[in-house]
């Protein structure tokens, strides 16, 4: 069917362009890796949170940051993308918005399933994560991944020009990251503190990455489960329609 | 059904705030013509083609391409169309034929002689020695030539080329439309290409529609155009620019006299004739220049300004493009 080969064509692009530039994946590993050993390790060495040496308890919040920024960039490129490159052949291709929105959501998942891959192979090979936590984690990440990735496409589609590109920095990918748990436990927060973690997605997404490496979570599994697929359903209908709206 | 345009369009209008990018475009292109928009920088050329491919909405106006409307039906027309952009927008980290393997699934090109057709594409655009070699390693010319491969394999009833020759040099340019030429007599494509070098859209094009501020200003083969200005353009120097206009303006067979710069350009019919008498009757001219009307002529007499005055357009995106690098 057109449709699925249209998809795999826009997928087939991304992943392809994805190994090729190993700058961008070098540098997408490099990042977190020094949170977990800077900030993690330097940290860590005083301090423990919930029965774990704190460097061992923000590795699933790191992981969860890779996510975030690699999904968020991956998002934003778009804004380059069709003025420069190939998204203007794909939009003039006869294939629905909905289906370059879905090659390009596979793509950005895929390329940000690989980096956190990598991120976690090193985080078990230093014992802070057993093999078989893989199991969970691997579709966890992919799982926020997913939600993550569309709404940067969402904000790609919108934005006209890159120089939204630090507002977004700013407003989103930070509050985001730092507004998660992914360096704190989200329990015992003060009110305030907790309405805003409650609404940030990425905290769910935290939760269940945890909860595969460590063993514990604040809100349960299936509840994180719920909320991230909730989410990313929204995300993707926005996106699909903000595609069919995006004019080059 | 076989469409009697190809391409139809009927006051269309592009407006981004204030400024009115196309304003009020009527005309038809016939099935296997080659059609130029010509016009400087900025006259709105893009804004059309963009319209037609359904890459930006029209304010108001219509426009049917292959039969199909552009805004409600725009997968059947994309379907039938090919689109060669101005920017490079091949991928440069995939090979040349990566890139075309790629539009032919976007296409929903059959499997079957998919590989013929590529191949075959790749020798009339002389790139099948340098097909596996990524898009990065291309010189501008093969980066052309293999965009072209890509907008018409596809075999699309209908071709346009944005500035295909823009920023090439004098030789590659004529290299990329001898491709072109090639391409629309195998393939049988009516093409549409924007261009603002006049002697592409006087060398190549069936007919062209003259574009100035969103308007379309001319329309006709660029014989008759030119023909219309009726005659030969002189281009006078005098000391005393002024007064040799008002002598000539007196003259019946001078026409569209004008000063500019402190020279004087005159339109004369039949100068073989015409050119000894003027002369005779002139005082005080320091020398003569004289060229065949061109359509430059023909946009000057409706603007009053010679159309590569303007700056360049999308110098913000090459400027981009440039600092960008290999990414």
């Amino acid at each position: 069917m057109h449709y699925l080969e249209a998809v795999y064509a826009v997928w087939l692009r991304e992943i392809t362009v994805f190994f090729r530039e190993k700058e961008r994946v070098i540098s997408a590993i490099v990042t977190p890796l020094l949170w977990i050993f800077a900030f993690g390790g330097g940290l860590g060495a005083s301090v423990e949170l919930q029965g774990v040496n704190y460097q061992t308890f923000i590795f699933p919040g790191v992981v969860s940051m890779a996510v975030l920024f690699g999904s968020i960039f991956y998002g934003l490129y778009i804004i380059w993308d069709r003025k420069l490159d190939f998204l203007k052949l794909v939009l003039v291709a006869p294939i629905p918005r909905s289906a370059v929105f879905m090659g390009k959501m596979l793509g950005g998942m895929s390329d940000v399933l690989l980096q956190v891959v990598a991120l976690m192979v090193i985080g078990i090979a230093f014992g802070m994560a057993g093999m078989d936590s893989l199991v969970l984690a691997v579709p966890a990440a992919l799982l926020l991944s997913m939600c993550i990735v569309s709404l940067g496409l969402i904000m790609g589609a919108s934005m006209s020009s890159p120089d939204g590109f630090n507002l977004v920095m700013s407003f989103v990918m930070w509050p985001m990251f730092l507004f998660s748990g992914a360096l704190f436990p989200v329990e015992n927060l003060p009110s305030y503190l907790g309405f805003i973690v409650a609404i940030n997605p990425l905290t769910y997404g935290v939760d269940l990455i945890r909860f595969a490496f460590l063993g514990t979570t604040a809100f349960g599994p299936v509840l994180d489960v719920a909320v991230l697929l909730g989410i990313s359903l929204a995300f993707i209908f926005i996106g699909t329609k903000s595609f069919e709206r995006m004019q080059v | 059904m076989v469409p009697v345009s190809a391409i139809s369009i009927k006051k269309l209008s592009k407006h981004f705030g204030k400024l009115r990018a196309v304003d009020g475009i009527s005309l038809e292109v016939k099935e296997g013509e080659v059609f130029a928009l010509l016009g400087p920088n900025g006259a709105g050329k893009t804004t059309t083609i963009s319209m037609l491919c359904g890459l930006l909405r029209p304010t108001s106006g219509k426009a049917s391409v292959a039969g199909y409307d552009a805004e409600t039906e725009p997968l059947k027309v994309r379907k039938s169309i090919g689109v060669v952009f101005q920017q490079p927008s091949s991928d440069d980290l995939l090979s040349g034929r990566e890139n075309l393997e790629m539009h032919a699934l976007l296409y929903g090109m059959p499997g079957e002689g998919r590989k013929e057709r590529i191949d075959s594409m790749l020798r009339l655009v002389g790139l099948t020695d340098r097909q596996k070699s990524r898009v990065k390693e291309y010189s501008g010319g093969m980066r052309k030539r293999l965009e072209i491969a890509r907008g018409i394999l596809h075999k699309p009833l209908i071709l346009f080329l944005d500035e295909p020759t823009v920023g090439l040099d004098p030789q590659t340019r004529s290299h990329i439309w001898e491709y072109i030429r090639k391409m629309s007599q195998v393939e049988k494509t009516t093409i549409v290409f924007t261009t603002h070098y006049l002697e592409e859209a006087e060398k190549y094009a069936d007919r062209v529609a003259i574009i100035d501020h969103g308007r379309m200003i001319a329309l006709g083969k660029p014989s008759d155009l030119v023909r219309k200005l009726g005659g030969d353009i002189m281009l006078l120097k005098s000391k005393e620019p002024a007064l040799i206009a008002s002598e000539l303006r007196k003259m019946p067979f001078a026409r569209s006299v004008k000063i500019k710069e402190g020279i004087v350009s005159v339109t004369v019919p039949d100068s073989q004739k015409n050119l000894p008498k003027m002369l005779r009757l002139l005082d005080g001219v320091d020398s003569i220049e004289m060229h065949p009307a061109t359509l430059n002529d023909v946009f000057i007499k409706y603007t009053g300004r010679a159309i590569r005055e303007d700056s360049a357009e999308g110098s913000y995106w090459e400027r981009i493009m440039n600092s960008k690098g290999d990414r």
